[in-house]
Order: C-alpha cells, then sequence, then structure tokens
C-alpha cells in the first residue's frame, strides 16, 4: 500500500505530470484526428442511408458517441476526486476540475444534436422524454461543479469542494435517470426511443465505432492539454515552472 | 462525550440552543410562509384563475413553492454561526460535528420547512386541490420535505465559505432536488389519476431513512472542506 502511495506521488508530482502530459498529449490528438477522420469519412460518405430515417440518422455517428462519453468522463472525474479526497493529490484536484470542462462539452454537444435530429424526426426540438430530461440534468450538475470551483478563491479548497460535489453527482445520476424514468412512464404509454445499438444494422456500425474510439482519444488529449495548463498556471512560482519557461525561450 | 447518553443531551442541548434563537426571531419563520403564498398567488396570476385548471396544477405548484420557499432559507443553517466563529468552536469541540449539524439540519426543518407543510391545507384551498386529494399531498410533504432540508444541508456547507453564495446554492441543490419533487410531486398526480400512489411514498422514505444517516456526516465533511 506504501509502496502505492509513493508510485502515486512520484508520478502525480506536478513536474513529472508535466513531462507526462507533454509527452503524450500530441499522441493521443494524432489518434483522435485520424479515428474522426476515417469515422466522418465512413459516416457521411461510405455506409448506405437508413431506410427508414434516410440521411437524417448520419448524425448519430457524433450524437451516440458524445452521449456515452458524457457518463463515461463523469465516471473518470468521480474516480479522480474520489483519489483527490482521499489522498489529497494535487494532479487528481486539477484532472477532476478538467474532467468537468471536458464532460460539460460532450453533454452539451449530446443535447444540441439530439435536437438537431430531432426537429425533423420527431418533429419538436426537445420532448420531455426520460434520456433527455436526465441528459439535461446532468448538464446542469456539470456546470454546478464548474460554479463551485470559480466561486471559491482558493484553488486547492475550491478543488476539494467541487470534488466533493462530484461524488454526491455521482450518487445522485443514476437516481434522477430512474426518477425521471418512473415519471414518465406513469404518464405516457409511448415513449420514442433512440435508436439502440442492439437494433441497428450491423454495416452501419462501424463508423460508431470508429467515432466512439475517436471521443475515448479526444477526451484524452484535451483533458491532458487543460490540466497541464491549470498545473502550470498554479506552479508559476515554482522554480521548474521558471526553469522551463526559460528554457522554452 | 462517548456514551450513548452523552451523545443524545448534546443533541438535545444543540436541539434547544438552535430553537431558542429561531425564535427569538420570530419575522423569519413567517418569511417562508409569505414568500410561499406569494409563489402561488403568482401562479394564479400567471396562469389562470379557472379552478379546473388550477387544481390540476395544484400538487405541482405547491410543491414547487415549498421546494423553492425551503431553498431561501437553506443558506441560514450555517449562515449566522459561520459569521460570529460559532462554527468553528463546533469543528474543534471533541463533540462529533455530524451530531450538532444533525440537530442543525433538524431545527431548520421544524422551523422554516414544516410550518410550510402545516399550512398546506390553506394553499390546497387557495388552488382547488379536490379534498381526496390532500391526504396524499400531505404525506409526500411530510417525507419529502425533511430530505429537501437534508440534502440542502450538504450542499449549503459547501458554499458556506462563499459570500453571496445565495444563486449559486439553488443552482448547485436543484439538480439534486429533482429525484424528490418527481417523486412527492408525482405520488400526488398519480392519485388523482387513481393509480397507486404509496409505492412513490415509500422511495422516499427509503431516500430519508439514507439521508437521515449520511446527510449529517456529508455535511460535517463539506464543512471541514470547506473551512479549511
Amino acid at each position: 500500500m506504501k509502496a502505492l502511495i509513493i508510485w502515486f506521488n512520484t508520478t502525480g508530482s506536478p513536474p513529472n505530470f508535466e513531462r507526462y502530459a507533454a509527452r503524450w498529449i500530441p499522441i493521443w490528438f494524432v489518434l483522435a484526428f485520424v479515428c474522426l477522420l476515417i469515422g466522418t469519412a465512413g459516416g457521411l460518405f461510405m455506409v448506405p442511408a437508413d431506410s427508414k430515417q434516410g440521411e437524417i440518422f448520419r448524425i448519430i455517428y457524433i450524437h451516440v458517441p458524445a452521449a456515452w462519453m458524457s457518463l463515461f468522463v463523469f465516471i473518470v472525474m468521480a474516480a479522480q476526486a474520489f483519489i483527490a479526497l482521499v489522498w489529497r493529490i494535487k494532479i487528481c484536484e486539477i484532472l477532476t476540475i478538467a474532467c468537468a470542462h471536458i464532460g460539460l462539452m460532450f453533454t452539451a454537444v449530446t443535447l444540441i444534436t439530439g435536437s438537431i435530429w430531432g426537429k425533423p424526426t420527431w418533429g419538436a426540438w426537445w420532448t420531455w422524454d426520460p434520456r433527455l430530461t436526465s441528459e439535461l440534468v446532468l448538464l446542469f450538475i456539470y456546470l454546478g461543479i464548474i460554479g463551485l470551483y470559480n466561486a471559491i478563491e482558493d484553488r486547492r479548497s475550491a478543488a476539494r469542494a467541487a470534488a466533493f460535489l462530484v461524488l454526491i453527482g455521482l450518487i445522485n445520476v443514476p437516481i434522477v435517470h430512474f426518477s425521471v424514468t418512473w415519471w414518465n412512464t406513469l404518464h405516457q404509454g409511448e415513449t420514442i426511443r433512440i435508436v439502440g445499438e442492439s437494433k441497428m444494422a450491423t454495416e452501419l456500425m462501424w463508423p460508431l465505432i470508429v467515432m466512439t474510439l475517436a471521443t475515448k482519444f479526444w477526451f484524452l488529449g484535451s483533458v491532458l492539454q487543460r490540466a497541464r495548463t491549470m498545473n502550470l498556471a498554479h506552479e508559476a512560482n515554482k522554480d521548474w515552472a521558471k526553469k522551463l519557461a526559460e528554457s522554452k525561450q | 462525550m462517548t456514551s450513548n447518553q452523552g451523545a443524545l443531551s448534546l443533541f438535545a442541548a444543540q436541539c434547544r440552543r438552535d430553537l431558542r434563537l429561531s425564535l427569538r426571531r420570530r419575522g423569519d419563520i413567517a418569511q417562508p410562509i409569505l414568500f410561499a403564498i406569494m409563489v402561488i398567488t403568482l401562479f394564479t396570476l400567471a396562469t389562470s384563475a379557472e379552478p379546473k385548471k388550477l387544481a390540476e396544477l395544484a400538487p405541482g405548484i405547491i410543491w414547487v413553492a415549498i421546494l423553492l420557499s425551503s431553498l431561501l432559507s437553506l443558506d441560514a443553517i450555517y449562515r449566522s454561526d459561520f459569521e460570529d466563529g460559532s462554527l468553528e468552536q463546533m469543528l474543534m469541540s471533541p463533540a462529533p460535528l455530524a451530531l450538532l449539524i444533525g440537530a442543525r439540519i433538524l431545527v431548520h426543518w421544524l422551523s422554516a420547512v414544516m410550518p410550510l407543510v402545516v399550512l398546506t391545507p390553506l394553499f390546497a384551498q387557495m388552488l382547488f386541490l379536490p379534498s381526496d386529494l390532500l391526504a396524499p399531498l400531505m404525506i409526500s410533504l411530510l417525507v419529502g420535505t425533511p430530505l429537501i432540508s437534508l440534502v440542502g444541508a450538504v450542499i449549503a456547507a459547501l458554499t458556506v465559505g462563499i459570500r453571496h453564495s445565495g444563486m449559486l446554492l439553488a443552482l448547485l441543490a436543484l439538480p439534486l432536488y429533482v429525484p424528490i419533487l418527481v417523486f412527492g410531486a408525482g405520488a400526488v398526480v398519480a392519485a388523482s389519476q387513481g393509480f397507486a400512489w404509496l409505492g412513490a411514498i415509500s422511495l422516499l422514505g427509503a431516500g430519508l431513512v439514507i439521508a437521515i444517516v449520511l446527510a449529517p456526516v456529508a455535511a460535517a465533511a463539506a464543512i471541514k472542506i470547506s473551512l479549511t
């Protein structure tokens, strides 16, 4: 256990993180761009149009990966928040906040692309479907985490307070989803379902898998980039950061 | 203070102190009630004065009015204790902080939220709620509003060090209130449509039991984070 904590602290120390991030960020972004290119080309031009929905269905190649990421990022963020609160590792506090910003954007992309798809398909920009409502609440929770972080002066206690809120949110997200589902099944008999993975034709699947990989790589790249910037800003007065700045000039 | 009896008498002493403090400021007790009445009045002015339509909307309006009103009083749970330094004394005292916070939450519910529940028959009359729905509404409020106080106390503990935290507090707490509102107001709506409504109340009750155990501990942890 002690060895593990020491390993955490040495790899997670700000100068080491800087070196690690500088090495890996370009790699993740290159992988993300390659996957994005292949996935977009495949989704837009190569696969045939859906038999029922026509061309409009192609938006799911952005929508579905983004929706998966909105929850995936929350889980990664909660893991970081837990480590930050229990072992007080500085870099995990930074990563928690960085995750919150990326997760917020993925949630927003999910909601926006969903609306664009919903207008021609359902005839409305928005319905109070359980999935939509719980995704909207997820957006509010992400916003609340960032808002709390920005409202507290001291960066470290702000990050710790935000991390605590992340853990409360982690308990709440499944409850919200469950409660809204319950609430709606009471009211309306038929709910319109977004095309599920299982119901999808196999020849339409592969761009979706590539795009899912792309969003994962994109998340890794951008979360490290954001955390790297925050890390440097927090450590600006330390010797190693000054030396790094001098060596770059 | 380690024995059970010591903890109980400590809890009682803290409750007495907080209750006395809130009874000394009677105006503060009247404010949430006036606020809820005004929200209900505004709803009737903004939507329609037709009894049939109002009766349909009544459970939702009453739930939202009470939720908003107790949201506004959340900040008061710690504010004065934080400003005069009592909160730091509680933090340093050998007594478990969660117990003291638990007493504060109980008093907040008794002084700021329970009067609203007691006045719910009046609100129901204002909105022409059918009389057979009053019992589901009262029960859902009795189980749901302590949950509002408990969850809100955790969030308020996170924002205790922030000077103008009112709006932020609302933005943080409201997403967490979604399930409470859905089950609370949902139970009344279910009752109005002739469905079984006790299931939702049972879920609220389960949530309440969990929150009674966990929320004071979580609030104490949050206070330690925001005061250090």
